[in-house]
């Protein structure tokens, strides 16, 4: 048996790929990735039209995809996350169909329950041996933790690793086996591990950010579960990874030593585990070349599917096992139900990723965000687009005060006894508008863009595209 | 005045409206170096309007306006003071009758009784002239340190170990000692250095300064933290101006406590410690 | 002969630019405006503008703006220092 398949464009042929059909990438390179691109291309060149693409997320990087979809070729989009051109297009209207968005736990729990099929899964391998036994440390193109690929490696049609370093058989280690495998193309570079580095990940330099950052450590010292033990999960960057520098503070005058820290993995948690302060990292994706190094030489950094990070259908899944998390927001209520997927505009610049997955799992969820992001209040009376249900999100820390989900009355003790600026969040809305003066409120149509698909495979909200002035 | 004073840039919106979250005791807008010489007129603009508009709870607002050998000083002066300020930082402080004049001119601006005098002492002249600097008005409420200057005027050069400034630290501790005001010291430069800045500031604290300066946000939170009054500190202080107050009202001469005479040094210390602990106390020793 | 213009301000978050030029004569104010947050608080914008100008007398002039998400103190900050550079021939 030969899986080598000496082109990608013999490969998509080989895997009988048809009009109408759906194809699937992960999105472990992040903004570096190639394979969406030279993919959709020979998709495209053959003359293929009609194709769903189910990606875990799409980054700037996709815009080129724009072209395709004004052709024909791609006529349906399926992720957790988008930004750049992609979206501004999907904004736009430019695909009649709406776009499904998913989270990191809800798109396995389709794809395993079946109800979203996947006819060919592209996985880009950063190594390979000739059977398809894939893992994403070894090789230039390292990008880490693989947990995206897993579900759809095991129930797609075909299955097609594209790598850039075939190596000896066997291949270890194995992320990906070859039991699901069909094919193994090589080509000359599946994308650049520099472009893994957003800017997203990095700490803010903004110091309302920190002092933002100093209140939400304050608030989970409050909480009472700062103790040893302690696992928590930051966002992607901001003030969210800033928390996570002043929450180490704690710790290390504390002398306390956390279980685990999970993510979205950053170099920083990296030090966290190899200074002790962790016992284990759980990683669903790494999101600098630091967590690559770590997982690759690390065994006390475990690499999980997207499955095992979040799906509820699971018989459990790691975020249910987590203390804190602290996240980001586009917009917040004040019933605490949170935005990450439009802003107040309603353009799509992201979506769920883990957001509303962690939220509802953690204990205790935070978010954290500056009250106004340029001069827009991030308390509205009603988010643009629902993504977290404000039943599972505890706290909002802003630099003007913190406001607690009425339904946690302990925990909003602790924190007024501790002297912390509690404040009502009707409160901290009305602060914003008295800054910045009452946004004039942005008009919708009824043409539905975007539809939200909640972890457990409800429909939460719909994304309705904004009337053009 | 608190224990930390931060310099916040004049002329740009996002710190100005944010200032007063920051962290810091006092926020000094500043007009004078962080503004360049075009840019004048438009910073000055920009905080009158901030100021009448804006409520700064939880920290005390001051304006570092330009100096006095420049043409910009006079309308910076009238302009924040009309708006509402707490307080001035005047740079290049080098005779006391220029703090006199300053002093004189809000004496006629409606509104501003209130407004307190920071001069930033940073020139072989003005640290000669310390006594007489920061005794040379009631507005006066503390002397500010101002190393960078400083050592370009003297000839030596600037460094983290600081031996270059010790001696004119040690003669503006003296100068607002003597005078009855506090005594603030220079910023650290490094920010990013925050072990660097604990050993400056207690090394400050240890000569007698009352408080910092800082440059940077991440500052505020470790100068406060060096120079607040340990609780025994705060609670002698608050028996301190209790049994004073209590003598007043009982027309006694003279207070005691614990068997000793509570005099001008004690009671003066005591409201320091007050102030450091951002404790308001409008007693005033007569 | 090139047209008398003054500016204040500048693109950095929560600020404006503000550029005022010399109109032709006979034409009316103008006023243009370019906003991050156009949707929600360009009327506001358009209409501190106005009144500002309205106050000073300018009627011959077209004003640019460029806002970056500034609030309404900056933004009259911003035209009132445009203005008055305008005024004194900068």
């Amino acid at each position: 048996m030969n899986k080598i398949r000496k082109s990608l464009r013999t490969a998509i042929i080989d895997s009988g790929i048809k009009n109408g059909m759906t194809v699937s990438f992960h999105h472990h390179l992040r903004n570096g990735d190639f394979v969406m691109n030279m993919v959709m291309d020979e998709i495209a060149n053959l003359g293929i039209s009609n194709i769903r693409i189910a990606a875990s997320s799409f980054f700037p990087v996709h815009g080129k995809l724009v072209r395709h979809i004004k052709t024909g070729t791609i006529t349906s989009l399926d992720c957790n996350y988008m930004t750049g051109p992609l979206a501004e297009a999907v904004t736009n209207g430019m695909i009649d169909k709406p776009v499904m968005f998913r989270t990191h736990g809800g798109r396995p729990r389709a794809i395993l329950e079946g109800s979203l099929k996947i006819d060919v899964a592209f996985i880009a391998a950063p190594s390979s041996d000739e059977m398809g036994n894939l893992n994403g440390v070894r090789g230039s193109s390292s990008c880490g933790s693989i947990g995206y690929t897993m579900a759809d490696a095991q129930m797609a049609g075909k299955v097609i690793a594209v790598t850039d370093n075939l190596v000896a058989y066997p291949n270890g280690p194995v992320s990906i086996d070859e039991t699901n495998v069909d094919y193994v193309v090589v080509v000359d570079s599946i994308g650049d591990p520099a472009g893994i580095v957003s800017g997203t990940t990095k700490v803010t330099r903004d110091p309302v950010g920190h002092v933002i950052a100093r209140h939400a450590a304050d608030v989970i010292e409050a909480s009472g579960l700062l103790k040893d033990g302690i696992s928590f999960q930051t966002g992607a960057g901001g003030a969210s990874l800033a928390t996570a520098h002043y929450l180490r503070e704690k710790m290390v005058s504390g002398g306390i030593k956390g279980s685990f820290g999970m993510g979205g993995i950053t170099g920083f948690f990296v030090d966290m585990l190899e200074d002790g302060l962790f016992e284990k990292l759980i990683d669903v994706q790494c999101f600098d070349l630091e967590a690559v190094r770590s997982i690759r030489e690390n065994p006390n950094h475990l690499e999980v599917s997207a499955s095992h990070y979040a799906n509820p259908s699971a018989k459990s899944c790691a975020v249910d096992s987590l203390d804190v998390v602290v996240l980001g927001a586009t917009e917040i209520d004040t019933d605490f139900n949170v935005n990450v997927l439009t802003d107040s505009s309603g353009n799509i610049m992201g979506g769920s990723g883990g957001h509303s997955d962690t939220a509802r799992g953690a204990k205790l969820t935070i978010i954290v965000a500056n009250l106004l992001r340029a001069r827009l209040p991030i308390v509205v009376d009603r988010v643009t687009t629902k993504v977290t249900p404000g039943e599972t999100v505890d706290v909002l820390v802003t630099e003007r005060g913190i406001a607690v989900n009425p339904a946690r009355v302990e925990l909003m003790k602790s924190l007024k006894e501790k002297g912390l600026p509690v404040k009502n969040i009707v409160e901290l809305k009305e602060m914003a508008e008295k800054m910045a003066g009452k946004p004039r409120k942005v008009a919708f149509t009824d043409r539905v863009i975007g539809i939200v698909e909640y972890r457990n495979g409800e429909i939460i909200d719909k994304v309705y595209q904004a009337v053009k002035e | 005045m608190g224990t930390n004073l931060l310099f916040v840039p004049g002329n740009n919106p996002a710190m100005v409206q944010n200032a007063g979250i920051l962290g810091a005791d006092t926020v000094i807008f500043d007009l004078e170096d962080a503004v360049s010489g075009e840019q004048k007129d438009a910073a000055r603009k920009l905080l009158k309007m901030a100021l009448e508009s804006i409520t700064y709870e939880g920290c005390e607002t001051s304006v570092r306006i330009n100096a006095m050998d420049t043409p910009y000083w006079e309308m910076d002066l009238k302009i924040v003071a009309e708006a509402g300020i707490d307080g001035l930082i005047i740079p290049k402080a080098e005779h006391g009758k220029d703090i006199e004049r300053i002093s004189d001119i809000l004496d006629t601006i409606p509104g501003a009784d209130g407004v307190f005098l920071i001069p930033l002492v940073e020139s072989a002249l003005g640290v000669e002239n310390v006594y007489g600097i920061a005794s040379s008005s009631k507005r006066v409420r503390g002397v500010f340190f101002g190393a960078e200057d400083y050592t370009a005027d003297i000839g030596a050069v600037r460094t983290k170990g600081g031996e270059e400034i010790l001696w004119a630290r040690g003669r503006i501790v003296n100068g607002a000692a003597a005078a009855g005001v506090e005594a603030i010291d220079t910023p650290f430069t490094d920010v990013e250095d925050i072990e660097g800045l604990k050993k400056d500031t207690l090394f400050a604290k240890a000569l007698g300064f009352d408080g910092k300066a800082s440059v940077s946000p991440r500052h505020c939170g470790l100068i406060r933290e060096i120079f607040y009054p340990g609780d025994e500190e705060i609670r002698y202080a608050i028996r301190v101006i209790d049994t004073v107050k209590e003598a007043e009202k009982t027309g006694k001469g003279v207070a005691s406590m614990d068997g000793r005479m509570i005099d001008k040094p004690i009671v003066l210390r005591a409201l320091k410690v007050l102030r450091a602990a951002g404790i308001k106390e409008d007693f005033r020793y007569e | 002969m090139e047209k008398r213009n003054a500016k204040a301000g500048s693109l950095e978050s929560s600020d404006l630019l503000v550029v005022i030029e010399e109109n032709k004569p006979g034409e009316e104010l103008e006023i243009v405006m370019h906003s991050i947050v156009e949707k929600q608080y360009g009327d506001r914008i358009v209409q501190i503008a106005h009144e500002i100008a309205t106050q000073k007398g300018l009627a011959n002039v077209r004003i640019l703006i460029q806002d970056r998400g500034a609030l309404d103190y900056a933004i009259r900050a911003r035209i009132e220092t445009a203005m008055e550079r305008f005024e004194r021939g900068l």
